[in-house]
Order: C-alpha cells, then structure tokens, then sequence
C-alpha cells in the first residue's frame, strides 16, 4: 500500500474511535455476522493487503470465478426466476405453475409432497395423511403428462427437487417430453438428486448410502450421454443451513459432499472434466446481508480450486460453481407476517450481490403454510423489482473490492477448508455422516441460535422484539389441502392399475431388480422402461428397496 | 423436576414422513438442559410406534413435532391410539408448522398445548412443569 497519509489517517482514527469509546460504549461488547464470524469495527486496505487480485479475486467468467461465473453476468441476461411450487395432485399444480408463467416466473421448481420424495405410492400405509401437503403428488407418467399439460419442455426449464428416487422423476419428465416431441437432448433442468445432504439435515432419504450414490452415478453417467443440458444433481447447503448450520458450516458442508460426488463419480470411471460440467448448487440466502454476499463468493473460489487442485480438472466449466438460491425459510415469522416481505427482499438481493444463477423467493405466509397465489405473486414481484428496479444488475459484482465484503470472502472460505480437511481426515463425508459429525455440528449452531433468541441476543422483529398483541395470523387466509385430495389421488392409481398393460409391468419391474443386482448395469434405462409402461414410482421404488434395503437414521442428539 | 422429585419424562416424536428435525431436536435439548428425561424418537415414527413407546417408557407426555401439514392426521391417531390402550394419562403437546386456527381443533381432539413458529422453549418447559405437577396432585 503506497498510501504516505494511510498510517497517519488510520492513528487519528483509532484516537477519535477511543475517545468515542470511552463517552459512550457501543451496543455489544463483540459484533459477529450471523454465522459468529467475529466482526471488526472497520475493515481497510490493510485487511486485504497481500491480496493479489488476477490470482485471487480475478474477472467474472474466468478462475477462480470469485467474481461470477460469466463474463456478462446479468447485463447478458438476469437469473431464473424460479419458484419452488407444487401441491395437492397434479391437476391444481399444473395450474399453479400456468399462473407462475403467465406472471413471468421464467423456469419450473416442482415441490414433491413427501410419499413421492420417499418412493411410497399415496395407497401405501406410510404415506397416509401426507397426500398433496407439501408438494404435488405423482405416483405415475399419467400425474406427471397433467403436470406438465400445455407448458412446452422445449421451452421452459424444470427444476425437481426430488432425490432418492430421482431417477424415477427424471425418467418420467423425459416421458413427458417424449410425448409432447420433444427429444431428450434437448430437455434442460436440474434434480436434486442429492442424498448426502438428505442423511445430514433434510431426511428423505430411502436406501443405504452405496446404492444410493451407485443411483446418482448412473445418472451422472446416463445424462452424459443423452441429456447434455441437464444438471444431474443440484448439491445442497440450502437444507444444511435451515437446520440451524451456520454460513460458514454450509459451505463446508455442502462442498464436502461435492467432494464425495466427484470421488463417486471417478470411481465409475466418468471423467470430472465432462460431469463437472453438469454439477449444480444450491444455496440459502440468510439474513446476514454482508455474510450472505461474501458466502457465494467464497464457496465459488473454494469449489474452483477443489475441482482444478485436487481434481486435476482442465476444463473451466467444470471448475464453475452454478448455484440456485432460496431465501431462508427458518427466518420468516408467523408474527406480523407482512416483516417477511422486508427480510425476503434483503435475502434475494444478497443473493444477486453474490452472483446467483436461479432464485426462489418465499412467501410472506409460509411460516404457517403454503403460500396463497396473492402472496407467492408478491414474492415474484420481488425478484422482478430487484431485477427492473434497483439498479444492482447493471454492472458486476459491485461489492467486489469492499474491504469487508473482501475479507469476510476470505475468512468464509478459509472457514471452510479448516472444516473441509477436518472431513477429509475422517475419510469424506460418508464417514463423517456416519460417525454423526455434520449432524453434531449442525444441532450445536440451531441450539446455539435458539439460545441466542430466547435471551434476546439476537433479536428478531416482531417476535422476541417489537412485539404487537394482535393475532395477525387467524385472521389470514391460508391455502389448505383437504383430505378429498388423498381420496381423489388413490382413486386415479387404483383406475390406473387396472387399465394399463399389467404384464409389462411385472416383466420391466422384474429387470429393475436384475439391474440392481448387477453393479455394472446402469438402472437408469431400465426405470425409464419401466416408467414408459406406467409402473408407478412407488412399484419401482419398492423392487430398489427389496434389493438394496433402507437406511437407518443415525440419531445423534 | 416436578414436585414429587421425580424426572419428568418426555417422548419428542417426529411422525411420518416429515424430515425436518431441528424443531424436535432443538426442544428435546432444552428440556434435557430443563432437568427432564427425554427420548427423541428419530425420524418416520408411525402413530403406533410413538404410543408404544410412551407406554414403554412410562412417559409423562408426547411431544409431536410436525411441519408437513399432516397434524390433524396424527395428533388424531396418536390421541386415539393412547385412548384405545387406556393411557390417555400420557399428555399430547406438539409444534411446528401450524396455522392458529387449527389449534382449537387440536385442543378439542385432546391436545394438551400446541407451540407455534416463535414459541420460546421455555414455554414448553413450564408448561409441562406446570402440568404434570397438576396431574400428580
């Protein structure tokens, strides 16, 4: 720093800083960002020297991508907007999204309720009472041709957020396609497809952890091939950080699990410079603004340097972190739920601070529920004025060079590889899941933070401060999913079951169970035969569990 | 502790297929920290495996925590399981994700409290002091 007033300037300041102090104390003892990280009063050129920029910060579209991952970013063209949607049966959600487009929503986000995200048809025992509440329910090609009625696949972009029985989802989406004529390559969208993170904090998995990560290959392997524009897995801190982790904790988290992927995937034989490609993430948008902006800054540099470090990858595309973001649902309040609309907006416009490719926005209601049409619009118009309005996209990565922004980048990612290698010596993240580590680590931070809430160290509007006496919540109207909806839902299966061709059914579910038999064989051709013929997802999930059993919680309190 | 001296002990549930578990986890540590003795079923418990294992472990109540929207289903079938194997002594209270105006449904079916979305811990704690010292007088 060749600054000849600096040091002068700066011992003046800390002068007047500590005369300051001794008048008046400031609020807290210690500032930290949401995640703990411990804040400095001000941060300056010295806290960044050393940086070199090429290296280390560099241009958008170019390694380590700590600016973005294209050259134009959102002056080319703006994020998807991309609401998670989906509830009751196929027919109410597929006029859920019809109104999404007509609105502008401009990619697909389907919300499974919980027996199609667990591989149980809606007339299994398990399954009872769950039907439709939160996400659509698919049992067969015929749910998913209603869903997707009218809405061309050759134009829009799907996200589903379904894991464990992904390959069941994808085989029917790519029926779907078929039917309207459109050709698999040309299907673009991503799945979820991530079952780490579902055994750490989200909790649908189905099968034990190898034939589980055998699936994700096989899709890895068949997209390669035959869906070059599908993102076949979308590796998620968004889950991690609901269930209470901290910023610096998701990141880790969530690229040890990319990690165990690549590591999977190399095993198979897949070259990282091809499926590195088509890796996705997703990502929560918390309340702490500045950390939030620095957070997808950092796991973009880190992921980078994983894939080209450790990875050996050549391939710029494949050293891309591609994220899509959710704003935080733990934060949004059933008191004065109108708040939520404030705290959204500061979420997503971190989120396009940090160079997000896709977002969702929550509703103001869904702390109680999901959300009506009038609020969910509401949420879309967010997006849209942060987009058309604010200004933020006209130029790249503008907080870039902040000495804040900067240095909490660097503490978030160092954060991280600490964590990262912690993980590592334990022997990835599989061990680590099983010895119950990320768990621990995750319920510590959300007992931690509901501490902090109920002693009023953290303060949250309208809740724990500022209170009003008034039940603002009762008197709202609230989207409801009824029981008819189950009874409906069971009816189309059983009509369906004795209409289609039983035969080929019994004779393609019999080949599933050869295939998850035979390691080298790829399931994922021999479910979209299955699918094709109207085997129902909770059939071709049952014959997988037959064959590769089901995972048992490991309860770590 | 309740005035007896004895521990009060507490099932945390998690019911069907809901997977999120930071609400149950967060509560059954507090009432641990509280002095109470808990058991945290785990995920994908049916009605009948959380009732058995109250019985079992001679539980002062049930806590059910759910944030799929299934709760009339399940607080339904766990109340009328404890009724069916005469142990409607054991207490229903439960959290999550639950709109205001299905409380008074899940008060009359037998519920004995509900903790909505920003309820503190500390409410579930003297509630179930409260109630459990009632019970034994």
């Amino acid at each position: 720093m060749e600054d000849a007033g600096f040091n002068e300037a700066k011992a003046r300041y800390e002068d007047k800083a500590d005369k300051a102090l001794r008048k008046n104390a400031e609020r807290r003892a210690e500032f930290t960002t949401g995640g703990g990280i411990p804040l400095e009063r001000l941060y300056d050129p010295e806290s960044i020297a050393g940086h070199e920029y090429a290296g280390h910060i560099g241009f958008p579209g170019e390694y380590p991508f700590t600016r973005g991952v294209q050259p134009t970013m959102y002056r080319g063209r703006f994020w998807t907007m991309r609401q998670y949607s989906g509830f009751a049966t196929a027919e109410e959600s597929n006029a859920r999204y019809r109104y999404l487009l007509e609105r502008g929503t401009t990619g697909l986000s389907v919300a499974f309720d919980l027996p199609t995200q667990i591989g149980y048809d809606t007339d299994h025992p398990m399954a009872a009472g769950e039907c439709g509440k939160v996400g659509v329910a698919i049992d067969s090609l015929a749910d998913m041709e209603i869903l997707f009625d009218q809405i061309p696949l050759d134009k829009v972009s799907t996200s589903m957020t379904i894991n464990a029985p992904a390959a069941v989802l994808l085989a029917m989406y790519i029926c779907v396609g078929e039917k309207q004529g459109v050709k698999t390559s040309e299907l673009s969208g991503t799945i979820q497809n991530d079952i780490l993170k579902e055994y750490m904090a989200r909790g649908t998995y189905i099968f034990p952890p190898h034939p589980s990560m055998r699936l994700i290959t096989d899709i890895f392997d068949f997209c390669g091939r035959e869906i070059p524009r599908w993102n076949t897995i979308s590796i998620s801190g968004y889950h991690i950080r609901e269930a209470g982790s901290t910023a610096i904790q998701e990141v880790a988290f969530t690229l040890a699990d990319g990690i165990a992927y690549v590591e999977a995937a190399r095993k198979k034989g897949l070259d990282p410079d091809v499926f590195g490609e088509r890796l996705s993430f997703f990502f929560n948008a918390h309340n702490d603004f500045l950390e939030e902006i620095a957070k997808y800054r950092a796991a973009r540099r880190l992921w980078a340097s994983i894939m080209k470090e450790r990875f050996g990858t050549k391939n710029p595309k494949a050293q891309m972190l591609r994220f899509h973001t959710q704003t935080a649902g733990c934060t949004l309040t059933a008191q004065q739920p109108e708040n939520n609309v404030i705290r959204v907006t500061l979420q997503a416009l971190a989120a396009v601070l940090g160079g997000t490719q896709s977002l969702h926005t929550n509703s103001m209601d869904e702390a109680l529920a999901l959300p009506t049409e009038k609020s969910v619009e509401t949420a879309l118009r967010t997006q849209q004025v942060i987009a058309y309005e604010s200004g933020v996209t006209n130029t790249i990565d503008p907080l870039a060079g902040s000495y804040a922004i900067e240095k909490l980048t660097d503490e978030i990612e160092a954060g991280a590889m600490d964590y990262i290698e912690k993980i590592d010596n334990m022997g990835g993240m599989l061990a680590a899941i099983e010895k119950g580590y990320p768990q621990k680590q995750i319920q510590d931070a959300a007992y931690e933070y509901q501490k902090a809430v109920e002693s009023k160290d953290t303060v949250v509007v309208g809740v724990n401060q500022f209170q009003t006496k008034e039940s603002d919540a009762a008197a709202r109207k609230l989207l409801r999913v009824d029981a008819s909806v189950e009874e409906r839902q069971i009816g189309k299966l059983k009509k369906l079951r004795s209409e289609r061709g039983n035969v080929a059914v019994k004779e393609r579910l019999e080949s599933i169970r050869e295939g998850a038999r035979d390691e080298n064989a790829n399931l994922m051709p021999l479910i979209l035969d299955a699918v094709r013929v109207y085997a129902t997802e909770g059939e071709i999930c049952g014959v997988l569990r037959e064959e590769f059993g089901e995972y048992v919680e490991n309860i770590v309190l | 502790m309740s005035e007896s001296g004895k521990k009060i002990r507490v099932v945390i549930a998690k019911p069907g297929l809901d997977g999120h578990d930071r609400g149950a986890k967060v509560i059954a540590r507090a009432l641990r920290d509280a002095g109470m003795e808990v058991i945290y079923t785990g995920l994908r418990q049916t009605p009948e495996q959380i009732v058995t294992t109250a019985i079992q472990e001679d539980a002062d109540g049930i806590g059910i925590s759910i944030l799929s929207g299934a709760h009339q289903f399940y607080f339904k079938r766990v109340i009328d399981l404890l009724k069916e194997k005469n142990a409607s002594d054991i207490l229903v209270f439960g959290g999550g994700v639950i709109p205001e105006d299905d409380i008074p449904g899940l008060l009359e079916m037998g519920a004995g409290a509900i903790f909505g979305p920003g309820a503190p811990t500390s409410s579930a704690i003297e509630w179930l002091e409260k109630t459990v010292a009632a019970k034994i007088n």
